[in-house]
């Protein structure tokens, strides 16, 4: 398993090099990119910060669900800080799996999880301004 | 020959022994309201994360107004506002989160 924060470029290749087990019949990778606008408003790039060691820890129990629930032996995350240029990737996921079923929806789990629980977040930075993005339905519960 | 000495009188705690010492981490938007990423908040034992949160609320009270939009760690894992705190946590305020 690979979990992990990174302050340079996501080496994707690495990622899915370590999933690619004999025993994987199918691969499926997940990138989030950074986009050039937020609905419309020209983005000129991304800032993201992380509670570093709870976001790891988030972040590995995640996968770690997701091992147990679709029996996978093959799981990489990682997830960008810092400075983002459009079109760099903020975060890879990494399924390997016996079949593409289990691959897609654990890497669907993963991302979609990650999104509501770790915590990490993303600044937008605009022509004349920046704001934290806090989605309203992005509340961790304890628990 | 070691002669047997009389212990000291033992000395008065310099803080009453019902006080604990929790250090707070504040995150994006709530680090920029606090204007700082950390401080260290000295409580009654006994006190909640609700508590702390009012305490810190009378240097900074548009901090009262985020609470109901903010989570909590306590030593990394999440909590709610009536948990409580030891000496020596770590308290996390957490604003909606927005990774991916």
């Amino acid at each position: 398993m690979i979990v992990e924060l990174t302050s340079d470029p996501i080496d994707v290749p690495r990622l899915i090099d370590h999933v690619n087990k004999p025993s994987n019949g199918g691969i499926c990778t997940f990138l989030g990119v950074v986009r050039d606008n937020a609905e419309g408003r020209p983005v000129v790039k991304l800032g993201y910060e992380a509670y570093e060691s709870m976001a790891v820890a988030q972040m590995r129990a995640i996968v770690e669900e997701a091992i147990q629930r679709w029996d996978l032996d093959a799981v990489a995350l990682s997830h960008r800080t810092g400075e983002l240029q459009i079109g760099e990737a903020s975060v890879a996921i990494a399924v390997g799996a016996p079949h593409r079923a289990e691959a897609f929806e654990a890497c669907r789990y993963i991302i979609d999880t990650l999104k509501t629980r770790v915590p990490i977040w993303k600044k937008e930075f605009f022509q004349d301004g920046a704001v934290w993005v806090e989605p309203v339905s992005s509340q961790p519960s304890a628990g | 020959m070691m002669a047997k000495t009389k212990p000291p009188p033992s000395a008065p705690p310099l803080v009453a022994p019902a006080a604990i010492s929790v250090r707070v981490l504040f995150f994006a938007s709530v680090a920029d309201l606090m204007g700082e990423r950390r401080r260290n908040l000295r409580l009654t034992a006994g006190a909640t994360v609700a508590d702390a949160l009012r305490d810190m609320a009378i240097d900074v009270p548009e901090l009262a107004a985020r609470a109901p939009h903010v989570s909590f760690a306590v030593n990394e894992s999440f909590v709610s506002a009536d948990a409580p705190l030891s000496n020596g946590d770590e308290l996390a305020v957490i604003p909606p989160v927005s990774g991916g």
